[in-house]
């Protein structure tokens, strides 16, 4: 299984995606691969080449003023346009993965709503926050897929 | 549309790098106004390098391009290195080239394949284009990872890269790390190949423009290096760049507009580049050129798909020559000591000649820079391109003119980010 945290940390709610993998990468998953990426498509695909899971952790600019929601999708049911902070980023890539049969069997994909995407690095704290939800709901999806 | 008087807009350009808009205003027959509309907004980094050590604007300015970060980080060392009076030995140079023939390669590719082919093949984008063209669209991610692969090595990272710095690099790869890299250049040669002769048989449209070109000459293909030249005569060094460019305000853009002084609009990038250089090209890359049906000089900027996967088959052939002669330089880097002076740099970026001017004071500091990007320099030729275009158009509804100038405009691979100093279309048939 491989987990890719796509964003930027010096533009911080941007930078959630790389927080869940420093979250991941302190608590030792056996069996996960952990990434981070800016979100181009080529090197997505390149980077979840061969493995059976993937799940893809993006931040989002929040339309609800909720910063710290967290969303959970399945790719089976399509990444909505505009859900990831990266204009040509995770859509293009998973769809683009699906017409060239580039794919993982299953992947899961978390998109935290942020609200700061200013100069600078540090979450704020709904996001923060978010960040060790997520990590926590990942670490029990890497348990099932060990089974 | 009104009566006589036709306006087309669009609000949001796609498949370009950054945020712009395209407004179009025509009157019975004449088109009377074209703006390219930048809209993304200032990004101030020539305010915020004022204050910084000499030794920061290679990491600085990398930041203002995602695709092109290599020719800012090239482009501010040599300027300087410049200022303070260091030049760096051929082991060096070829370490740069070699970093830089990876950007191209990247670059290209993405450009070549998931932004401009859909165009002439008819599709909204490259995902529906790898339905139908799925060996073709796998070709060119092999092609972009093999310049990430170079990026990786060299630079440390495929984005921004972390490896650069002033008088050359933090760390020499050792011969057997580029050993392993040649493989993949050696398949990625025959990817871009492939290329050329894939988009020969393209319907690519008629067109010409007639603007000066202004490209750097050097010895090889410019790429980390050159001299500055126009396809009008004028030769001028790096050092007088501000001489001969000039940058106005233009009331609708972010981005300045560039002319050349006592002159007009010019145009930069690969259709320069190969007037003003083709004989510097490898015999391959030449093979391929003609085979591709480009003549000494090419004017039809819907061409310059083709001219840019010449200089892919060149890239990945230099990478091979420089990865065959390389020997790690005795030290990764040379020392570059301040000094109270002011040095001017200019490197090929993808999309064309890069200039960058630094003015430190004694003790290292930054007291104020400037930066002169391809897109801004090209601004003025494109929407001279889009006029032509349009006028020449204007039988086509709404809908097909606006498609039509979407691909005019992306047949500069405007990179609007680092402009910013881009397309939503408004026509105005009045």
């Amino acid at each position: 299984m491989i987990v890719i945290g796509i964003g930027n940390e010096l533009r911080r709610d941007d930078g959630a995606g790389p927080a869940v993998v420093a979250e991941l990468r302190r608590r030792s998953l056996t069996g996960v691969t952990l990434a981070v990426s800016d979100g181009e498509p080529g090197r997505l695909l390149d980077l979840w080449a061969g493995a059976d899971h993937a799940v893809v952790v993006d931040a989002a600019r929040s339309s609800s003023g909720a910063a710290g929601r967290v969303r959970e999708l399945d790719s089976a049911g399509g990444v909505p346009s505009g859900t990831s902070s990266h204009a040509l980023g995770l859509v293009v890539a998973t769809r683009l993965g699906r017409a060239l049969g580039r794919l993982p069997a299953t992947m899961r994909i978390f998109i935290v709503e942020g609200r700061d995407f200013g100069y600078g690095a540090g979450l704020c704290p709904p996001v923060a926050r978010a960040v060790t939800d997520v990590a926590d709901r990942i670490a029990l999806l890497s348990r099932d897929a060990r089974r | 549309m009104t009566h006589g008087e036709r306006t087309l807009r669009v609000g949001a350009l796609a498949r370009v790098e950054g945020e712009g808009a395209m407004y179009v205003r025509a009157r019975g027959e004449r088109v009377e106004e074209v703006r390219l509309d930048i809209y993304e907004p200032p990004r101030f980094f020539e305010a915020f390098l004022r204050g910084r050590a000499h030794t920061e604007p290679p990491d600085i300015t990398a930041r203002i391009c995602g695709i092109c970060p290599v020719a800012y980080q090239l482009s501010a060392c040599r300027a300087i290195e410049a200022a303070c009076g260091v030049t760096l030995d051929g082991r060096l140079e070829a370490l740069r080239r070699l970093l830089y023939c990876g950007e191209w390669i990247e670059s290209h590719a993405l450009h070549i394949y998931l932004l401009h082919a859909p165009d002439f093949l008819g599709y909204p984008s490259v995902v529906e284009m790898a339905r139908d063209h799925r060996h073709a669209v796998e070709r060119g991610l092999a092609l972009k990872k093999a310049g990430n692969a170079i990026m990786e090595l060299i630079g440390g990272r495929p984005i921004h890269p972390i490896n650069v710095r002033v008088g050359g690099f933090y760390h020499a790869p050792a011969r057997g790390e580029l050993d392993a890299l040649a493989g993949t250049l050696r398949g990625a040669l025959d990817d871009a190949l492939a290329t050329v002769e894939w988009l020969s048989g393209f319907d690519l449209p008629d067109d010409e423009i007639d603007h000066e070109f202004l490209a750097l000459t050097a010895d090889v293909y410019p790429l980390e290096a050159g001299t500055p030249r126009t396809t009008g005569g004028r030769a001028f060094d790096v050092a007088d760049f501000e001489e001969h460019i000039v940058e106005e305000q233009a009331p609708h853009s972010t981005a300045l507009h560039a002319r050349l002084a006592g002159g007009g609009p010019y145009l930069t990038g690969p259709l320069a580049r190969f007037a003003l250089n083709r004989d510097r090209l490898s015999a391959l890359a030449l093979d391929a050129a003609r085979a591709a049906g480009l003549g000494a000089v090419c004017r039809n900027p819907f061409q310059s798909i083709l001219v840019r996967a010449v200089e892919v088959v060149y890239a990945v052939e230099e990478a091979l020559r420089i990865i065959a002669a390389y020997r790690p330089p005795a030290e990764p880097s040379v020392a570059v000591p301040a000094r109270a002076a002011t040095g001017r740099g200019a490197t090929e970026a993808p999309r064309g000649a890069l200039f960058h001017r630094y003015e430190l004071d004694g003790a290292g500091l930054v007291r104020s820079a400037r930066i002169v990007p391809p897109t801004s320099q090209n601004q003025a030729a494109i929407e001279a391109d889009l006029r032509s275009v349009v006028q020449a158009r204007l039988h086509l509804d709404d809908a097909a003119l606006t498609a039509v100038c979407e691909r005019a405009i992306r047949n500069y691979d405007p990179c609007i980010s680092c402009a910013t100093h881009f397309l939503d279309l408004t026509v105005d048939r009045s």
